[in-house]
């Protein structure tokens, strides 16, 4: 869904709620191997299964694997692929966007007309074809949700570039001789940068949820590698006995995500 | 009007193409093409795999291929499922029904909410606080998620309603297909609802800025005229032509969806489709859905054209 559905928040404290909140999953993330209270793959066989307690606070798999620990290890899969697939997404979107708006009106036509097709396609159920296809290892699947999600970013910033290249002070720049790539990197995509920042944020909550989709139709990560998605993947078949191993890590999923929502809405409403 | 119809219609041919040339770049790029499943057969002998090859035309150059797959698609022959043999359009058709019901209802639902949601939203700051909340939780929510939990608590934990399927074994009345419907649509409609109720509080706080609503309110109307028969009208072309994008858009959520609740629509067929490679079937959905996306782009264009008279000169 566009960013424009989020436009125009209520100040509040959410923001900085939402910030903190994904700054202590960065470090969380970051600080697993210290953090997690049992190795990645130690078995607790005396404890199979075992619903949430003092010992293993978010239970335990049939395995015996302390889930807490397997959601710190999942975060940082989850989160890597959130963030990277979206700065694949940013590049792409950048260029596209900035060539679109800059470039004259045939490659707009061609760039746009490729967009525009590009997000006819259904997304997610074209990126469970292309992740059943190629069976991805984890930077092949970054990259496949980075190609899938770039459409949003080129036509916020092909729209801020056309109405940017208007203005005076490139037309400055322009008449001083400067060259068409140093007007669009030195003068017209920094006034950019605000508007590909909501839209990057919002992609790094896009990636997580599409990341945990393709993994939750087993297409995405694969185990014995942790990821929100994939855990839920594994939890799904013994939902009614062992409901604890679904409802921590796609809780992890939806904070992220609502985070990622929040800050990107709260950089909107700053710099709009 | 029937020119702009025309018009349109003939500047989504070329998106189209370049649709389908993707989808099938995509689909000849695995490891052994449309015959994966038979590579991964150890019953099927290498000769065998070698005569299906020439009879399915796979041993031409690929833009060969794709020209004679273009011909026969756009003469309505796509080919036949490599599951079950049956055409892929007969397939895809009598699953249709299902999907359309599930969408349809879950629309319903979405647009009772995000109406009276997005208008009041629009005009009272503590109700737009506490609903802007939930808007953003309800768009920030992992589907697939959401539906396991609906499934946990109300079938598993309540027992109310039925976890999966579209009728019970034996049923098939109203009340036993209503009940199959309540969780699904429910799942679909939660997303959809928070995120229209933000695109209607925001056209209708942008019309009640303008002067003209300066000037009903100082003619005395009441707050209620003032809303429905000022206000509403002027943002409902804005409103409408998102609601239909989002629905257009509504493959990718029937998947998770109708997978989740074993829903016998295309969404599970694709899902079906997908585990067992059978690329024809997977090929029409993404070529449907693609589709889909370009007929209600249109429908939502003269659904403008309809609500907004000053849009109607210009064409």
């Amino acid at each position: 869904m566009s960013a424009s559905a989020y436009t125009g928040v209520p100040a509040t404290r959410a923001p900085l709620i939402a910030g903190v909140l994904l700054g202590v999953l960065l470090l969380g993330a970051a600080l697993a191997p210290v953090l997690a209270p049992y190795a990645v793959d130690a078995l607790d066989l005396a404890n199979r299964r075992a619903a949430p307690s003092m010992r293993h606070w978010f239970g335990t798999d049939e395995l015996g694997r302390d889930l807490l620990t397997r959601v710190l290890f999942g975060a940082r899969v989850s989160l890597a692929i959130g963030l990277v697939s979206a700065m694949v997404s940013a590049a792409i979107g950048a260029a596209v966007g900035s060539i679109a708006g800059y470039a004259g009106p045939l490659a707009d036509d061609v760039l746009m007309r490729i967009t525009d097709a590009m997000l006819a396609i259904p997304r997610l159920p074209l990126l469970m074809i292309a992740a059943a296809v190629l069976q991805p290892s984890v930077p092949v699947l970054v990259l496949l949700v980075g190609l899938a999600g770039w459409m949003e970013t080129a036509r916020v910033v092909r729209a801020e570039v056309l109405s940017l290249a208007a203005r005076d002070f490139v037309s400055a720049a322009r008449a001083i001789g400067a060259s068409p790539a140093r007007v669009v990197l030195r003068h017209v995509l920094p006034g950019v940068l605000p508007a590909a920042a909501v839209a990057t944020t919002l992609a790094v909550g896009r990636g997580i949820l599409m990341e945990s989709a393709l993994s939750f139709f087993g297409v995405g990560v694969q185990p014995p590698t942790a990821s929100w998605g994939n855990m839920l993947y594994q939890a799904q078949t013994t939902m009614t006995s062992e409901p604890w191993l679904a409802i921590f890590p796609g809780a992890m999923i939806f904070l992220t995500v609502l985070a990622c929502n929040a800050v990107g809405d709260a950089i909107g409403a700053a710099t709009s | 009007m029937i020119r702009f119809i025309v018009r349109r219609l003939l500047q989504s041919v070329p998106l189209l193409l370049v649709i389908s040339l993707l989808i099938f770049a995509l689909i000849h790029a695995a490891p052994g093409g449309p015959l994966s499943t038979y590579l991964e057969n150890p019953n099927v002998r290498p000769e065998d795999i070698e005569r299906l090859r020439r009879a399915m035309g796979l041993d031409r150059p690929l833009g060969v291929q794709y020209l004679s797959w273009l011909r026969a698609f756009v003469q309505g022959d796509w080919g036949f499922s490599y599951a079950d043999g049956r055409p892929v359009l007969d397939r895809l058709v009598e699953r249709i029904p299902a999907t359309l019901e599930l969408i349809g209802v879950a629309c319903v639902m979405a647009l009772l909410a995000a109406l009276p949601v997005g208008i009041i939203a629009a005009i009272n700051r503590r109700f737009d606080r506490v609903s802007s909340v939930f808007a953003v939780a309800g768009i920030s929510l992992p589907v697939f998620w959401f539906g396991l939990l609906l499934q946990l608590v109300f079938a598993g934990a309540l027992g109310w309603l039925p976890s999966s399927g579209r009728t019970s074994f034996d049923g098939g009345d109203v009340a036993d297909r209503a009940a199959h419907l309540v969780l699904p649509a429910t799942v679909l409609a939660a997303a959809l609802s928070a995120a229209w109720s933000r695109y209607l509080r925001r056209a209708m706080r942008d019309t009640v800025a303008r002067p003209f609503m300066r000037a009903a309110r100082a003619r005395g109307l009441s707050q209620r005229t003032l809303l429905l028969h000022h206000a509403l009208p002027n943002a409902l072309p804005t409103f409408v032509t998102v609601v239909l994008l989002d629905i257009s858009m509504m493959a990718s959520g029937a998947v998770v969806t109708e997978s989740i609740f074993a829903w016998p629509g295309i969404g599970s067929l694709f899902t079906e489709a997908l585990g067992k490679r059978d690329y024809a079937v997977l090929m029409a959905f993404l070529m449907c859905g693609s589709i889909a996306v370009m007929v209600l782009n249109l429908v939502a264009d003269l659904a403008v054209h309809a609500l907004d008279p000053r849009t109607r000169d210009a064409a």
